[in-house]
């Protein structure tokens, strides 16, 4: 992995070396809000909470809507407070950062959003929006920003770099926008990428493309990466490690093949079989080749 | 620079150069580049094509007034109550002045009130606006209750009560007056645009992006919000020329200024359509109405600002 | 008979001068009576336009240009207004996406089922208070709602309670086919599952036609009888399920299903589909998948194959279904 890590040229250095890499690490993590109305009910949206990324991992936090996992995404981005517990990211504690030092921290921890076409600014070249973050956290030059937007638009398999650079959100497909946010959340060269659904708002037929893009980036630039989604089939193909999530508390937890092969959870178990999954029918029926057509 | 005219933005046909390094360099756009930009999108519109021609016509026609005005505005060498004819193309006024002469000039006075009361009108609704959309909580609600507080209070009196009690009358007082009581409509579209716009993934992504806040609010958000800043700009503008004339004619203005507004107060103090004389309240009317008339047509054209998409039809 | 037999549908979107899109591009398709089909493909591919244009709902800058709908031995395509009302009561229904969308947010459940029964009211049927009431009642249980949401208004219902009120105020009017567009993709994963359990449910019990649109092949395939796989505006296979799953024709079809996966496999691998659908405002020559194709050979550039019958099923590929003759007409089956 240092290899790999050394290999990818670090635009500001050596700053880091595999070992200063910091683990998230969340500790106790309560969230609880009024319900606005007559009977102001106070409802508990995260409860207790506690789980570690550890660098170079890749986590899944799986869960229903309403099961908090977006609560627990946005106190981890630091844009909600829990209302106990603790969220560290090394010498960082997220849970109580202020405008600078959420700077900071969004430095090295950046965040891949759900929808494609809500996260780039219309207004925007796609060269605008990955150059900024290299402009504000890696202090680089216009000219110097402007070949890394390159670099990274290879990166992320937008070629020829030079025309995808120029063009505005709405000329570019669903895949495309969703590359060119995973781009910019890597400019700033990140340690950890919480991605909320990133391919939820995808075909299914380019959803492949966007996982593996994940996958290797992580080999490639030893990223943490913690991944939240409820659809667990992605999860099973990204992650290594597994949260499931139901009404704010972990159910259950584990390596993410153990848990999905051995369920304990009712409500895991509830989870797979909502997986929309033909070859559960077509198990009863006789052997197909299923890996004729997918792509290598 | 080369690729990058290998694909030029969507929004402009070739040719456009100066434009694509502008939108493509990271620099603050040179605002006469984004004018220009802005008054292509306008122009696009047929509706508003239209309204940009009434307008331009009004501006030449303000500019110029010197050389084609035949006659002094304010010389009262002429008979008085005269009918038009070859001297005075509208026929003069109780005073003796050349009424066309007068209608050229006061071309000036109706759009400079028009045009500075809107701005002013508009960058107090945007700056309330962006703030409070843009800081939920305490201050949006100060803000927001004297955005409410202002939109109940009626116009139109408070603005006789203002015009009237300020003590030195000049077409400034006016333009003052008239912001003073249209801002509000503005601020609250304003804050209403920028609070969604605030909770926007993108907005988020820029704050992700390490922008700083006055970077997230002027090139995020405003840009967003361009073609209601406009709107609310047009808006303003027709109502500034209403108002002024109104003002002008209940007296409240400075009757020795020249403007189509002191045009009907003295028809109307010398009983123009008594005396025949319709073109002394025919002609101001119908101006104000086209320059009001030019502005909302100018709106139609607005939606296309901040919509890329839009823009390439 | 079928019940629904569309030939040559071409659907285009006309949204300003100069600018046409042809979304729907001479689709041939019937529905027997009790047929539970499903109509699959991937975002833009036409899908939902061509399940209002069946039900006759499409609406400017949108507009049937050419095609014929009959519909239970009735032409639906020519008919208007009063008569077109008058097929929805015992005709075809549509259940969309959003079942918020759907509801008037200020009008209560029970307004919304009397609002409906007597808009379709024959001449001098009266709908009193405590009948509707009790229809209301009686479709709310077949979709396992109590009958309190009478009284309730859609933003006091979850969402999937929403999408169940949207199915039993389709019912309302008996229909013989209904229409469900993406009926499960803005709810939660653990409530789809149930939503699309009680479609399945009451299209056993009640026997009505069901054309399921989706973008997920793996819902589609999980309820329906037969599918039929949509790209670039035309209908590019039409088999029974089973057969589908395992023995897909087309590539397209084979590639999409080489998207899913058991997340409880050994080892899983996801297919992915490389490129974009064709923008459907060009008219190009060829087969439109060609550019993503595998199989690609030198016909499918410059030649469109028509759907040929193919098994128990139709496609349209050079490769996997090809014409002994060309004759264009053989594409027509059922």
């Amino acid at each position: 992995m240092s290899a790999d890590r050394a290999a990818t040229a670090r635009p500001d250095g050596a700053r880091r070396t595999g070992a200063d890499v910091p683990a998230l690490v969340l500790n106790g993590v309560t969230k609880t809000y009024r319900v606005r109305g007559r009977n102001r009910k106070l409802v508990t949206a995260v409860d207790d909470v506690s789980f570690t990324v550890a660098p170079g991992a890749a986590v899944g936090l799986v869960g229903a809507s309403g099961s908090g996992k977006t609560t627990l995404a946005r106190m981890i981005a630091g844009s909600q407070r829990p209302s106990y517990g603790t969220i560290d990211f090394g010498q960082l504690a997220v849970h109580r950062l202020h405008t600078r030092g959420l700077r900071r921290y969004h430095h090295r921890v950046q965040m891949v959003f759900q929808d494609p076409y809500g996260a780039l600014n219309p207004l925007h070249t796609v060269e605008y929006t990955i150059a900024r973050p290299c402009q504000n956290f890696l202090g680089m030059s216009a000219r110097q920003a402007q070949a890394r937007v390159h670099e990274l638009l290879e990166t992320v398999g937008l070629t020829p770099p030079a025309q995808f650079a120029a063009k505005l959100p709405h000329q570019l497909s669903g895949g495309q926008r969703q590359r060119v946010v995973i781009a910019r959340a890597l400019a700033c060269d990140p340690d950890l990428i919480v991605a909320d659904e990133p391919v939820s708002m995808l075909d299914v037929s380019l959803r492949a493309g966007v996982l593996r893009l994940l996958a290797k980036l992580r080999a490639e630039r030893g990223l943490s990466l913690l991944y939240i989604t409820h659809d667990l089939l992605s999860a099973r193909v990204v992650t290594d490690e597994i949260l499931v999530l139901n009404g704010g508390r972990i159910v259950e937890q584990g390596p993410t093949k153990r848990v999905l092969q051995h369920p304990k959870d009712d409500y895991t178990i509830r989870l797979l079989d909502a997986v929309a999954n033909p070859y559960a029918i077509a198990a009863a029926a006789p052997s197909i080749d299923t890996t004729a057509a997918s792509t290598p | 620079m080369s690729m990058l005219t290998a694909v030029p933005p969507p929004t402009e046909a070739p040719g456009t150069r100066a434009e694509i390094t502008i939108s493509h360099g990271r620099s603050v756009p040179v605002p006469l580049l984004f004018l220009g930009r802005a008054f292509r999108t306008l122009w696009s519109n047929g509706k508003a094509r239209i309204g940009l021609c009434i307008v331009g016509l009004f501006i030449l026609v303000a500019i110029i007034a010197p050389l084609i005005a035949p006659h002094s505005p304010t010389a009262t060498t002429f008979t008085p109550y005269s009918s038009p004819n070859g001297t005075n193309l509208f026929g003069t006024t109780g005073n003796g002045q050349d009424v066309f002469s007068q209608m050229l000039y006061g071309a000036r006075v109706s759009l400079l009130v028009g045009l500075s009361a809107g701005l002013l009108a508009t960058f107090v609704a945007v700056t309330i606006g962006l703030i409070a959309g843009y800081r939920p909580g305490p201050v949006d609600e100060v803000l927001s209750f004297i955005t409410n507080l202002a939109l109940v209070i009626p116009a139109i009196p408070l603005m006789i009560i203002l015009a009237a009690y300020l003590p030195n009358r000049s077409v400034w007082t006016i333009v003052f007056v008239v912001a003073f009581t249209s801002w509000a409509t503005g601020a609250r579209v304003m804050r209403s645009q920028a609070s969604t716009l605030r909770s926007r993934e993108f907005v988020t992504s820029a704050v992700f992006s390490g922008e700083r806040l006055g970077r997230v609010v002027f090139r995020e958000i405003l840009p967003n919000m361009t073609s209601l800043v406009a709107s609310s700009f047009f808006s303003a503008a027709t109502a500034a020329v209403m108002a002024e004339a109104s003002l002008e004619f209940l007296g409240l203005g400075n009757p020795n200024t020249v403007s189509w507004g002191t045009i009907l107060y003295y028809a109307q103090q010398q009983n123009a359509l008594l005396t025949g004389q319709w073109v002394l309240v025919f002609a101001p009317g119908l101006a104000i109405a086209m320059l009001a008339v030019s502005f909302t047509l100018i709106n139609f054209g607005v939606d296309a600002l901040s919509n890329p998409r839009l823009r390439e039809k | 008979m079928a019940l629904l037999s569309a030939s040559g549908v071409n659907v285009v979107y006309q949204p300003s001068r100069g600018q046409r899109i042809s979304a729907v591009r001479d689709v041939d398709l019937s529905l027997e009576q009790g047929e539970f089909v499903g109509l699959v493909g991937e975002s833009g591919c036409g899908k939902s336009t061509l399940g209002f244009a069946l039900t006759r709902m499409l609406r400017p800058p949108a507009r049937l240009e050419r095609g014929q709908i009959i519909f239970d031995g009735v032409d639906v395509s020519s008919l208007d207004g009063e008569e077109l009302r008058r097929r929805r009561r015992n005709g075809f229904a549509l259940v969309l996406q959003s079942g918020m969308n759907a509801l008037n947010p200020v009008r209560t459940v029970g307004r919304h089922f009397g609002d409906i029964l007597k808009a379709h009211a024959e001449p001098g049927e009266k709908h009193s208070a405590a009948a509707v009431r009790e229809r209301g009642t009686e479709l709310l249980g077949k979709v396992h709602l109590d009958p309190d949401v009478l009284s309730r208004f859609p933003h006091e219902l979850s969402g999937g309670m929403r999408q169940r009120v949207s199915i039993a105020l389709a019912l309302s009017l008996e229909p013989q086919l209904i229409v469900f567009d993406e009926p499960t993709t803005a709810l939660d994963v653990i409530v789809q599952g149930a939503v699309m359990q009680t479609i399945k449910e009451l299209q056993r019990e009640h026997k009505f036609t069901a054309l399921l649109i989706s973008h997920d092949l793996g819902v589609v395939l999980e309820s329906t009888d037969r599918v039929l796989v949509m790209y670039a505006g035309r209908i590019v296979e039409d088999q029974p399920s089973r057969d589908l799953l395992t023995g897909p024709h087309h590539p397209y079809t084979e590639a999409l299903l080489s998207c899913y996966g058991d997340p409880r496999a050994d080892e899983v691998q996801l297919g992915e589909i490389p490129g974009s659908p064709p923008d459907l405002s060009l008219s190009e020559p060829g087969c439109p998948f060609t550019p993503r194709c595998p199989l690609a050979e030198e016909v499918c550039h410059t030649v469109d194959p028509p759907l040929t019958i193919l098994g128990r099923g139709r496609a349209a590929c050079h490769v996997r279904a090809p014409l002994v003759s060309v004759e264009s007409g053989a594409a027509h089956v059922r």
